[in-house]
């Protein structure tokens, strides 16, 4: 690597590169890891509703959270949405990232914008599109699948986990085309070409070519997707309503509504927790794996 | 290279129905004549746009995400480029873990962080200031800033600056007149993904901003969660338009792919 030299002999090397990130360091262990730090600790504080919070360390939220029917249903939801969410856009995403990275020149360009693209528009403005979509039983979606003769009567969306998965996999599904994108860059097309010269049908090199070389980038994209969809708040909080909590949608209602913070925080801590160690676990597995497969 | 068959031209097309729907079915619904929610079917109109100057609350929240973005995407990129230099030329101890840190936004979700701000601005007395909301952004916007930046700092020609050191120029006049030339595409670039991430941002934010300091995505998100009518449509569209005309302009300038999925390493 060429960073690797250090080429300005009258720099003094490590001190320079400390001093450089200095500013950045000091914001980020100000703004950064001070209130991750304070969060932790407030979830060991104790909250009433007329003495509000109370400095001392104890296990009452953390009991509650984790021992509580309700906080447990939420959580199971949560992640139940974020596994379907994921499977969803990974199903949708990489082939579409394949056909994507098979379009000629000009299409190429205008449709990674138009599929990209909506990654960078408000997320309220697209949920706000979705729930005009499902609005109600003579919503556009409804009409359009009864239309088709896919379903005989409405479906209701609005409120529904079916219509948070739905919403969610439209928000999230640019992220996964994105990832399976960059692998598939890496791939070297005059491969697919060898394996067809050399008899293998379409399936074939799909299975045996394309899939294995795309895996690694659907597998680091539906990690960040989870993460996303079981984190998400807009969309659960527009389409979901007021009933229908997740993890993030209940850590607003208790900091904001309920005033409740050392509750809230203890959801919220327990909630970048849980996904930690599925986002380590997932890379533990997957490295494990290809290590083996590349070595 | 082979073309797409049939049935991969029929997936493509339900996916960019699927992508653009939503979109725009907010843009149609805008245009309505009527005083309800549908699709224009009589006529396009513009009274829910003219709507939006009768409704100062959101004129006002979206100044306050102009500024804001504006502001915390100029901040991040003046801490971010220093950092990017020493992160793309020195080989030190801690090197990774100051990179992992800086990114680490992009990790921790924003709801986590939302909260933790709250906490944090409130009890060091910036809870519903301005200043608060700018430091929780220029935080989450970094990492956008740093990555670009970094790609291109990375990616640069060392030569030039040796051919100007050894033509006796002065560390200030090597950077000023050669590195920041350079890098120049990464940073503007890197300013507009943060821009847009700033405008957009809506999870952390909502713990943080107050009102009179609402920015725009907060303002719709709490007006959607009251009722649902042209007005928002309308404003949202407006939303859509501008990042359409930012997310064009950015894919001449730099090319989206190479924007969003960073720079790809040149082949040896």
């Amino acid at each position: 690597m060429r960073s690797g030299k250090v080429s300005r002999p009258s720099l003094g090397g490590a001190r320079v590169a400390w001093l450089l990130s200095l500013p950045a360091l000091a914001i980020f262990v100000a703004v950064v890891i001070v209130p991750l730090a304070m969060t932790a600790l407030l979830s060991f504080h104790d909250w009433g509703q007329y003495k509000g919070i109370e400095p001392v360390l104890i296990l009452k939220n953390w009991r509650e959270v984790l021992t509580d029917p309700y906080f447990r249903e939420m959580f199971v939801r949560t992640f139940r949405i974020a596994l379907l969410v994921t499977l969803i856009t990974a199903l949708l995403g990489a082939p579409e990232a394949y056909i994507l990275n098979r379009m000629r020149s000009p299409w190429r360009g205008i449709f990674l914008l138009v599929i990209l693209g909506p990654l960078l528009i408000s997320v309220v403005a697209r949920t706000l599109g979705w729930a005009l979509l499902f609005g109600g039983s003579s919503g556009v979606v409804n009409r359009a699948l009864m239309g088709l003769g896919l379903i005989k009567g409405p479906l209701p969306f609005m409120f529904t986990e079916t219509g948070v998965v739905v919403a969610l996999s439209h928000v999230l599904l640019p992220f996964l085309v994105l990832a399976v994108w960059a692998a598939l860059q890496r791939v070297d097309v005059q491969v697919e070409n060898a394996a067809t010269s050399l008899g293998a049908g379409h399936l074939t090199v799909l299975r045996r070519i394309v899939l294995p070389q795309a895996m690694p980038g659907v597998l680091s994209g539906a990690i960040i997707v989870f993460a996303l969809a079981a984190s998400a708040f807009a969309t659960p909080a527009i389409i979901g309503g007021r009933r229908l909590k997740v993890a993030a949608t209940l850590a607003y209602d208790e900091f904001l509504n309920t005033l409740n913070w050392p509750l809230g925080a203890a959801v919220a801590v327990l909630l970048l927790l849980a996904l930690v160690a599925v986002i380590l676990g997932c890379n533990a597995l997957i490295e494990r794996r290809y290590a083996e497969a590349f070595r | 290279m082979r073309r797409n068959g049939p049935v991969a031209i029929a997936f493509h097309t339900l996916i960019v129905v699927f992508m653009l729907a939503p979109i725009v079915v907010v843009c149609l619904v805008a245009f309505t004549p009527e005083g309800y929610l549908s699709l224009p079917s009589s006529g396009f109109s513009l009274r829910w746009f003219r709507a939006i100057g009768r409704y100062p609350e959101f004129v006002g929240a979206f100044w306050t995400s102009i500024w804001l973005g504006a502001l915390s995407s100029a901040l991040a990129l003046l801490l971010a480029v220093p950092a990017a230099l020493a992160i793309a030329r020195y080989r030190f101890r801690g090197r990774e873990a100051l990179a992992a840190l800086f990114l680490s936004p992009l990790m921790i979700p924003h709801v986590v962080l939302g909260v933790a701000f709250l906490r944090f601005f409130t009890q060091i007395g910036l809870g519903g200031r301005f200043a608060g909301l700018l430091l929780a952004h220029l935080v989450i916007v970094f990492p956008f800033a740093l990555r670009l930046t970094l790609a291109s700092a990375a990616g640069m020609d060392r030569a030039m600056e040796q051919a100007a050191i050894s033509l006796g120029a002065s560390d200030w006049a090597v950077l000023r007149r050669i590195t920041l030339p350079l890098i120049a595409p990464g940073i503007v670039s890197g300013w507009a993904l943060a821009f847009i991430q700033s405008f957009d941002e809506v999870t952390m934010t909502v713990f943080v901003a107050a009102p009179g300091i609402e920015t725009l995505p907060v303002r719709m998100f709490l007006y959607i969660q009251d009722n649902i009518d042209p007005l928002v449509t309308s404003v949202s569209a407006s939303v859509i338009a501008v990042t359409v005309v930012a997310l064009i302009c950015l894919d001449r300038l730099y090319g989206l792919d190479r924007l969003l999925v960073g720079e790809r390493q040149r082949e040896p």
